[in-house]
């Protein structure tokens, strides 16, 4: 799959301005992060849009990117989200890669 | 209430008091070592200056009880010896409709990058102010402006983050301001 440079890799946020430390410049290392990082950073970046628009616009997956929509839609929090996350974007790995 | 009021600066880190001064000569300004020393009236017309910038020789004068030729000479030496930095305007974004977001980002670096993490910072139009601080890590403190909460995480997240040596970034946007002051104001 992709791999982006840098400035187009996706930095996890808790809230407005306050980041991690935490990037990922792929989709095996998004998901592979979205397993270990705080649970706030999943909600705030899924209720912003800001995977489902990463997903789209620089690793260009749509298909990915309308079901990150799909999943914002569900209002779901917590544990039940970050396994929903990772799963749907491995099931969508293993299909394509 | 006026959009615009007027602030100036003051370099503090060569003045001295007069108090603290060796030898002080009959109130004029005292370079000794590349140190200014400051007298009474020099340190009235700061204050005085500090308050309102805009006020004429003859007010400062009337105010101190000088002749304005007096106060006149007093702050074009000031000024030549760099005492006062510049004049300069505040403008109250309220009156014009503006809300803009304050914030305090605190960059936690690696200290091999923290440097040109702060000049890149610094050079930033709405980055305001880069300080470097070295407690138990070493950190970058900014205070930085935005039109609003979203463009501040735009710009933390675009350009802040981004920079190499970045290992992680706390920002807390200000909701009220209580005080304001230059920092050569409280030690002069």
């Amino acid at each position: 799959m992709k791999k982006v440079s840098k400035d187009k890799a996706f930095y996890f946020f808790t809230s407005i301005g306050n980041y991690t430390g935490e990037k990922a410049h792929s989709l095996e290392e998004f998901l592979e992060k979205v397993k270990g990082i705080d649970i706030k950073s999943l909600e705030f970046h899924l209720y912003r849009g800001d995977f489902e628009k990463w997903i789209r616009e620089v690793l260009g997956i749509k298909e990915l990117a309308e079901k990150m929509d799909e999943i914002q839609k569900l209002n779901l929090k917590g544990e039940t989200l970050r396994t929903l996350i990772y799963e749907t974007g491995s099931k969508f790995l293993k299909e394509y890669s | 209430m006026s959009i615009f009021y007027y602030k100036f600066y003051i370099l503090p880190a060569k003045v001295i008091n007069s108090r603290q001064a060796e030898s002080v000569t009959d109130g004029s300004m005292k370079i000794k070592n590349g140190k200014i020393f400051l007298d009474d009236l020099d340190r009235k017309i700061l204050e005085i200056l500090r308050d309102n910038a805009k006020l004429t020789y003859t007010e400062i004068g009337k105010r101190l009880g000088v002749a304005h030729s007096t106060i006149y000479e007093r702050i074009k030496r000031l000024e030549e010896n760099g005492i006062i930095k510049k004049y300069t305007t505040i403008v109250d974004a309220d009156r014009l409709g503006f809300k803009p977001t304050v914030a305090i980002v605190t960059v936690y670096t690696d200290p091999k990058e923290s440097e040109n993490i702060a000049k890149k910072l610094a050079k930033k139009r709405n980055v305001l102010e880069v300080l470097i601080s070295l407690s138990e890590e070493l950190l970058i403190i900014a205070r930085v402006v935005a039109e609003n909460q979203e463009k501040l995480h735009s710009f933390i997240a675009n350009y802040v983050a981004p920079l190499p040596g970045v290992l992680r970034i706390r920002t807390s946007i200000i909701t009220k301001k209580v005080k304001e002051l230059d920092s050569a104001s409280s030690i002069i």
